[in-house]
């Protein structure tokens, strides 16, 4: 029972207040509530609480201003270098950000689909400022986009109002002036969608008049057909129609063809 | 019934006793069937007259000449998948609702032509694999024909006597292109609509009857209901009846007058020298149909062709992006394309004159006669009335082949044309721009390529005097005691320097004034011809030159 | 067989006189004939080849040979088998795939056994030696001809054809005449109407309603929003019993531009309806449909061989083959707000023809 005193240096190197993984511990305390604080004050994925709208429109806001207000204007009016976001609504700019068209990385024909470059959450921050400075045409209930609808119906509408531009198989196709019509294989009903109903630059608009709900229903149904099933014939060769086929005849037909007629000819060993 | 020796020999064919196999022992079963089967044939039809006379003939070994075995086997193909579509398809304008399998057409209006090409394309077995080989062997046998006769035209075989055979060929390719275009419109999908309404629309441009022309066709109003039915007849009966007749024809002329070959040692004008029909080039040619229809089978199995699944049933207001006819008819659809804008006026006061479109109509058949014509041109230009059996290498014919690489680069840039808004989404320029470089290559092109090509072949035929008098480098440098360097060359054998010496050369006319001391506008014409065609020229190596350079050589 | 060489080029034999066996000469023309030129050396060697200098080989060879036929064997009994094995099932599209692509294949591995082994026998184990055959004159001689021009000359003794000029003549004209009926016979390949007015005259009339293509309901002005395109047909088209002819003229397309970005001449100014314009949609180049609408660049382009109309000029060409302007139709909106046409096209629409101005 006899304790030794406090005093002597040595004992207290031994069994100091400090923990020797205290430094450890301190350090990692540290470092998760600076991160938690970080993440806390950061995120913006929280869509329980309607508190979190706001906090949506905050961020889009701060993303607008520093990454879009350049061209379209502080209060979307836009500018001479880009057109004016009033009236736009949300599907346009969740079209334009989330293929990656927007922000423009240069100035050409059209504006064409790059790597993305925000983020999901950062994407519906941004819309959702952008919506509710500018209310206009919002983003497809599951209904539209579910694939449920009549794909006869669809092709139809397809062939009439979308095919010119796209190719009746959705390979694209040319504009005037250096602009085209982007394939649409592997598009998201979700942009599919956005695109028929916004009309991205020179893309007419297709309002929810001129092709209902239920058509554009269909029109996806359609395109999500076009993409499960591959050509029953064979290889597509891109679905360009009868110059790919002109090609492939001339090039690797005929030349599969004339290089046996050299062997057949060649005196044999 | 008839002794071994002391036969009245009346008939040709061995009897059936063993005297008469000659070497063999005794003669087999096979044998002795095939002996009476032939027996009874011969005495029906003097069949034995044919097969002496075509049994052992020469076929020349060559691959260029097994281009127009492409064609023909191709059209085989074709013919032997038409008939099995034939059984399938309805041409039939008649509207009726899509009861098939495939899924985006169910209940959709269309005509019971394109219903019954889906049908065959989903419901039938085999249905879309006889399709594509269709589709994939006619695309073939244009392009082999194409080929064929650009063969036929650089080697020059379309001389005296095989200038019928020529036009005959022509004929052909035409009917080729006018078959396909035919066939391809059967279907009655959106691409081949278009196409017929782009048709129509130049039918309509044609002064004074145009609108008659395009009524009789369509049986009034564009699209009308008969098109499809009246393409048919000319598809499956009369274009084929007279392109199969024109076949034979040509078929024969070929073996009446031998096949050509290139200049060779132990080959003269005189002579063919090759591998006998029986068994070698039947074999060679047998197994090659089978090789080519084999081809184009793997191609269809694996490679789609035409989806008119996609395009929908014809219908005058949808249209798809990159809407082209079919190869073989693109440079007709790029002359179109190339002609600037406003090019129709009015004239004798009110009547339109479309020249937007009678340009293309006018310029084209131009071009086509000059091809079809070319021999008798080339044959009045050099005035040699000989019979040609010796190929020429076209390297030897600068001016002729010079002219063949500026028709087809002529051609080409049509056929490119007709893809500009494609080649505009590849290379991501604009159409406008694409066309306008077309534009330019239409005049430029065939004069660029005929300068660069006559260039090309006087700086081979200068090579082959080289090597003919010198023989090849063969790479070894040798020092000379006194101190050069020699490169030593390689001394040709006979055969070799036979090979590069033999064309024959052509002077320019000279003018000389006729019976009633004039000289002629078509004098004068033929002789600035000739001079154009033979003024330059490198002249072939003569005997003396070579003994001379043995001379003057050391090896 | 002699080279034919210098000379004039020879005439025909006229009449039943037999020409001597001169040997013909036939014009060179401008080609340079050399007397003393180089021999030609002849028929080389025969080269052998492996399969004629070692058994082995030759055996190799042919076995080969029957291996490849036999291969074609297994692929034609496979394409048998495939048909059956791997049939269409309605309800699944890749079931085509898999039928097209396994009959094809095992087809062609049939016959490409066949072929390659045909040739394989041809060149390796056939005699290859090189065959030579005298060619003789394409001309028939002239023996030969002079009993070709015989039996024409006794025909036209024994039948009198050149003596009788009457006969002959009138046989000629008979002849070129025969063939007329049947040339008028294909004259009711079209109609018996005027084909030109029908060309002059669409659907559209006056207060014939815009809808839409292909449902066929009415398309009301407040629809119509800046950049909007709509394909039109005119109401009631579906009902018609040519329905494709109609719709190949009267075709429509229906846009929305800002009114002051319109440049409409005075007695066009009421042909549209607050900045909605209605223009044909058959190009006037060869009448493919003019269907690609550019919203921000006005411009009309043709996808068959790229006519560019501008549609805030009145949808004149600014690029390409066409020459015309794409005819306007004019529109207002009746009582209830729908769009409508206020009279038919004020030209024929579509590709020019001859009488197309009168």
């Amino acid at each position: 029972m006899a304790k030794k005193s406090s005093g002597t240096t040595t004992d207290k190197r031994k069994v100091g207040r400090r923990h020797p993984l205290a430094a450890v511990a301190l350090i990692a305390i540290g470092l998760l509530s600076t991160g938690g604080v970080y993440a806390l004050f950061t995120t913006s994925a929280t869509a329980e609480t309607s508190a979190s709208q706001q906090e949506l429109t905050d961020e889009g806001g701060k993303l607008f201003a520093a990454n879009c207000a350049t061209c379209h204007g502080m209060a979307l009016q836009g500018t001479s270098e880009g057109p004016t976001l009033i009236g736009v609504g949300e599907a346009a700019v969740h079209f334009q950000v989330s293929t990656g068209r927007m922000p423009l990385a240069a100035s050409g024909p059209q504006a064409e689909e790059k790597p993305v470059q925000f983020t999901d959450e950062q994407i519906e921050a941004l819309y959702t400022y952008v919506g509710s400075k500018s209310p206009g045409p919002g983003l497809p209930d599951e209904e539209t986009i579910s694939g449920d609808g009549d794909a006869a119906l669809g092709a139809e509408l397809f062939r009439i109002n979308c095919a010119m531009c796209h190719n009746v198989a959705g390979a694209g196709g040319a504009l005037t002036q250096g602009k085209f019509a982007p394939s649409l294989a592997g598009v998201t009903s979700t942009h599919v969608y956005e695109a028929m109903v916004t009309g991205p630059q020179n893309m007419p608009v297709f309002n929810n008049n001129n092709l209902t709900l239920e058509d554009k229903a269909n029109i996806i149904t359609y395109l999500q057909f076009l993409d499960e099933n591959p050509s029953p014939g064979g290889f597509d060769l891109g679905n360009l129609g009868p110059v790919s086929e002109g090609l492939f005849i001339w090039i690797f037909g005929l030349g599969a063809i004339v290089a046996i007629t050299v062997w057949l000819t060649a005196k044999s060993n | 019934m008839s002794t071994a020796t002391e036969t009245p020999v009346t008939t040709t064919e061995p009897s059936t006793t063993s005297t008469a196999y000659g070497p063999f022992a005794s003669p087999t079963r096979g044998a002795r069937f095939t002996g009476a089967a032939a027996n009874y044939i011969d005495e029906r039809t003097s069949i034995s007259g044919l097969v002496k006379e075509v049994g052992r003939k020469i076929f020349p070994d060559h691959w260029s000449f097994m281009l127009g075995e492409v064609a023909l086997y191709s059209f085989v193909a074709i013919l032997l998948s038409g008939t099995f579509l034939t059984f399938f398809f309805q041409p039939s304008m008649v509207p009726v609702h899509y009861e098939g399998s495939y899924v985006p057409l169910k209940g959709i209006e269309m005509s019971a032509a394109y219903a019954s090409s889906l049908d065959i394309s989903f419901d039938i077995r085999g249905g879309l694999l006889m399709r594509q080989v269709h589709h994939w062997a006619a695309l073939l046998f244009v392009a082999s024909i194409g080929l064929h006769m650009l063969r036929i035209y650089f080697t020059g075989a379309f001389r005296k006597p095989r200038e019928i055979n020529w036009i005959i060929g022509f004929v052909l390719f035409i009917l080729a292109m006018a078959e396909g275009f035919t066939g391809y419109s059967l279907p009655d999908d959106l691409l081949s609509g278009n196409g017929l309404r782009i048709i129509d629309g130049m039918v309509k441009a044609i002064p004074i009857f145009g609108v008659w022309v395009s009524y009789l066709l369509f049986g009034g109003e564009f699209p009308g209901t008969d098109v499809v039915s009246r393409f048919y007849t000319l598809h499956i009966l009369l274009l084929p009846a007279i392109l199969v007749a024109a076949l034979g024809v040509h078929l024969l002329l070929l073996v009446i007058n031998k096949h050509t070959q290139f200049a060779g040692p132990g080959k003269t004008n005189g002579n063919v020298v090759g591998v006998p029909v029986m068994p070698v080039f039947a074999a060679k040619a047998g197994g090659f149909f089978f090789i080519v229809f084999g081809v184009i089978m793997l191609i269809a199995a694996t490679f789609t062709i035409n989806p008119i699944w996609n395009y929908g049933p014809y219908d005058p207001s949808p249209v798809s992006a990159g809407t082209q006819p079919d190869w073989y008819i693109g440079f007709a659809d790029g002359a179109l394309r190339l002609v600037p804008p406003h090019l129709e006026f009015l004239v004798f006061g009110d009547y339109t004159l479309s020249m937007n479109i009678l340009l293309p109509l006018l310029v084209l058949p131009l071009f086509l006669g000059l091809v079809a014509f070319y021999p008798f041109i080339e044959a009045w230009i050099t005035g040699d009335k000989r019979e040609h059996h010796i190929l020429d290498r076209p390297r030897n014919t600068p001016v002729r082949t010079a002219i063949g690489v500026a028709g087809v680069v002529f051609y080409a840039v049509l056929w490119a044309s007709a893809s500009s808004d494609l080649i505009a989404t590849h290379f991501k320029l604009s159409i406008e721009g694409v066309i306008h470089g077309l534009q330019a290559l239409f005049f430029l092109g065939p004069i660029i390529a005929y300068i660069v090509t006559k260039r090309i072949c006087f700086g081979l035929q200068k090579k082959d005097r080289e090597i003919a008098l010198h023989g090849f480098e063969s790479g070894r440098i040798v020092r000379l005691p006194g101190g050069e360097y020699i490169e030593v060359h390689q001394p040709l054998s006979d055969a070799e320097r036979w090979r590069l010496t033999s064309y024959t050369d052509y002077e320019p006319l000279m003018i000389r004034p006729n019976s009633n001391g004039k000289i002629t506008a078509t004098q004068r014409l033929r002789a600035g011809f000739s001079r154009w065609f033979f003024e330059d020229r490198i002249l072939p190596v003569s005997k003396g030159e070579i003994e001379a350079s043995h001379h003057g050589d050391d090896h | 067989m002699a080279d034919h060489n210098g000379g004039q080029s020879g005439s025909t034999d006229a009449g039943t006189a037999v020409e001597p066996s001169v040997p013909r000469t036939v014009s060179s023309g401008t080609a340079v004939v050399v007397q003393d030129g180089i021999p030609n050396p002849g028929h080389q060697p025969h080269r052998l080849r492996v399969t004629d200098l070692d058994p082995k080989k030759e055996k190799e060879a042919s076995r080969r040979v029957s291996g490849l036929f036999f291969l074609s064997l297994i692929g034609s009994v496979a394409a048998v088998v495939f048909y059956f094995v791997f049939p269409i099932d309605p309800s699944n599209l890749a079931s085509v795939r898999i039928n097209t692509l396994s009959l094809g294949v095992a087809i062609s591995l049939g016959l490409l056994g066949i072929g390659i082994g045909a040739v394989h026998w041809a060149k390796a184990l056939m005699s290859d030696a090189e065959i030579t055959e005298e060619r003789h004159g394409t001309r028939g001689s002239d023996a030969t001809r002079a009993k070709a021009v015989d039996v024409f000359t006794l025909g036209n003794k024994e039948s009198g054809f050149g003596r009788r000029a009457l006969i002959r003549n009138s046989l000629f004209a008979a002849l070129a005449v025969t063939p007329i009926p049947a040339v008028v016979l294909f004259r009711d390949l079209a109609p018996a109407e005027e084909p030109g007015e029908l060309l002059r005259h669409t659907m559209w009339d006056k207060g014939v309603r815009l809808t839409r293509d292909p449902s066929g309901t009415p398309i009301k002005a407040s629809d119509v929003t800046y950049g909007s395109a709509f394909h039109v047909i005119p109401d009631g088209l579906n009902e018609e019993e040519d329905r494709l002819e109609q719709k190949a003229k009267a075709s429509v397309l229906l846009m929305r531009l800002r009114p002051e970005d319109l440049i409409e001449p005075d007695e066009k100014k009421d042909w549209s309806y607050q900045g909605i314009v209605a223009y044909s949609k058959i190009c006037t180049h060869v009448g493919c449909p003019v269907a690609l609408y550019e919203q921000q660049t006005h411009n009309l382009l043709c996808p068959c061989h790229q006519s560019q109309f501008d549609v805030s000029d009145q949808a004149k060409v600014i690029f390409g083959p066409a020459s015309r302007p794409l005819p306007q139709l004019p529109i207002a909106i009746d009582d209830e707000g729908y769009l409508v046409a206020q009279s038919d096209f004020h030209e024929p629409v579509g590709p020019s023809f001859w009488e197309r101005e009168l």
